[in-house]
């Protein structure tokens, strides 16, 4: 079965209006979206990414191959990708039925893509 | 992954007030915006983790843990706070994860959800800002659901809860209960904060809100956790104990399945929640253990005589009337005198109940009033004055705005026109 990633793009600031009662209610949708996909079969994975910004890598000097490293620009107010999920599903049309049900759409958007399978 | 466990109801809002209440103790009241970041860090961080590997095993002991730890980030950074390390240090050791907290332990929570009551009400604290700020630190609501409930803008809340924590922070008071001889005035100024938050959220509840009902059954909690404490449950905290676990009870039955609003009459008693009701009675019996009777005593009696009547026809409204008439004697405010007036229609006939209303029915206090226009049509129609009777209700809409209340009062100006047709 074809397999999709689920990148969740958010503004980590976004959360601190949020009501304790709220936040409750989108961990609670996160449950049942959760179980309903384990029970189905069609959730292969996820992580959190820390809150960092992480590390930039480039090659700085061809011939020494030498690296440059940055951190990654990171606020609260930035938005960053926050983690992922890997699903399995029929097609396109499913993967992006599963995604729609995803609570992380009530406070960040979502990069749906396919994993090549030719790879 | 594993499955998710569901959350019990309220989790994070009432962690929330725990464990602000815990920072707080330890942080002092000048550090309360910060045990409040601190806590909403933790939240959000559960509210960001959780999604991927599920819900942990001891959530509360998840989010306690979380909370610790920012707060001993925060002393890091600022320097001036180092003298507080210890204290939260030493509070790891009592919140170790457990399965089943042994019994110390949740006093001590409860001890702690106390003293932060007693800051919220304490002089310092102007009045007005004592049921926000009670709700913010101790109920885990936020602003905008302050607000919402009590029809203000957030703006305005968070004001108030700003300019309340500053003079917290000026003042510095210690978190400690008052000692013995202030006790009494400090438990007054907590009570009527208490008695304030319920019957804001209890009035709005016809406002078709959730968070107006978990407004008022979060008095409920705090108005049992004072009258649950050696120092504080006096006989007048289980009154207002008592009172407000007799109203809650009801709670179930005030609306019917479409969202109007169910008079006390209409109600399904079979549906009334025997717990609290149950409840109610025995910290009603507790109040009766001093001499003082305070209006506290006299609402709770006049709701327990409705809570323990098998019908709407079979209440003793004699009794009720003479705890009226007690009551307006305490208080002789012109809302009492209204429902005082209801009392003597049921037990003397809508004559006479109009006679009582007549006394406080230009009272300037109760012209914006629309339930006193709406009892006033109740009892002319019982008595056949059906022209007058809808002049009370038009009056009465006309002044109404929560929308239960405006389709309930339409329903009998309809009534009005034609009162023999069925």
């Amino acid at each position: 079965m074809p397999k999709y990633i689920l990148l969740l793009h958010e503004t980590p600031g976004d959360f601190a209006h949020l009501s304790p009662e709220q936040m409750q209610a989108i961990v609670e949708k996160y449950s049942a979206w959760l179980g309903g996909l384990q029970a189905a079969g069609r959730m292969a994975g996820g992580e959190k990414l820390k809150d960092d910004g992480g590390l930039h890598l480039r090659r700085a000097d061809r011939t020494t191959g030498q690296l440059a490293i940055q951190d990654g620009p990171y606020s609260e107010t930035k938005e960053v990708l926050g983690g992922y999920f890997l699903i399995e599903a029929a097609g396109r049309d499913e993967a992006v039925e599963i995604a729609r049900g995803c609570p992380h759409l009530e406070n960040g958007w979502i990069e749906l893509r396919e994993i090549d399978p030719t790879a | 992954m594993t499955d998710v466990p569901g959350l019990v109801d309220h989790l994070f809002r009432h962690s929330a007030g725990q464990l602000v209440a815990a920072l707080t103790r330890r942080l002092g009241a000048e550090n309360l915006q910060l045990a409040e970041d601190v806590v909403q860090e933790a939240l959000v961080k559960a509210l960001r983790t959780w999604p991927f590997h599920g819900v942990p095993a001891n959530p509360e002991a998840w989010l306690a843990q979380v909370a610790r730890n920012a707060a001993l980030d925060a002393l890091r950074r600022d320097s001036s706070l180092a003298r507080k390390r210890e204290a939260i240090e030493s509070w790891l050791e009592v919140r170790r994860p457990q399965l089943s907290e042994p019994a110390s332990e949740c006093d001590a929570i409860e001890d702690d959800e106390l003293r932060l009551l007693f800051l919220c009400c304490s002089a310092g604290v102007p009045p007005d800002a004592r049921v926000p700020l009670a709700l913010k630190t101790a109920g885990g609501f936020s602003a905008a659901e302050i607000a919402r409930a009590f029809l203000a803008r957030e703006a305005a809340i968070a004001q108030r809860l700003v300019r309340a924590k500053q003079r917290l922070r000026a003042a510095g008071p210690d978190l400690a209960l008052p000692a013995t001889p202030d006790l009494p005035a400090a438990l007054d100024a907590v009570l009527q904060t208490i008695y304030l938050t319920f019957n804001a959220g209890y009035a709005a509840a016809e406002g078709e809100d959730l968070v107006r009902r978990d407004i008022a059954l979060e008095a409920v909690r705090l108005a049992r956790l004072v009258a649950g404490h050696p120092r504080t449950g006096t006989p007048k905290a289980h009154a207002l104990a008592a009172l407000l676990l007799l109203q809650a009870a009801r709670f179930p039955t005030r609306l019917d399945a479409q969202g109007e609003i169910l008079l006390l009459e209409d109600q399904d008693r079979s549906r009334w929640d025997r717990g609290l009701l149950a409840a109610g009675l025995r910290h009603l019996e507790s109040a009766g253990r001093g001499a003082d009777i305070t209006p506290y005593h006299l609402e709770a009696g006049i709701a327990a005589a409705h809570a323990v009547a098998p019908s709407a026809a079979a209440t003793d409204w004699r009794r009720i009337l003479h705890l009226y008439d007690a009551l307006l004697a305490e208080n002789p405010s012109p809302v009492v005198a209204l429902n005082r007036a209801v009392a003597v229609a049921q037990a003397d006939g809508p004559g006479a109940g109009l006679d009582a209303l007549e006394a406080v029915r230009h009272h300037p206090a109760l012209q914006s009033y629309p339930l006193l226009h709406g009892t006033r049509g109740e009892l002319l129609l019982r008595l056949g004055a059906t022209l007058e009777a809808a002049a009370s209700f038009r009056a009465a809409l006309a002044l109404a705005t929560p929308e239960p209340l405006r389709r309930r009062l339409a329903a009998r100006l309809a009534a009005c026109a034609g009162p023999d047709e069925n």
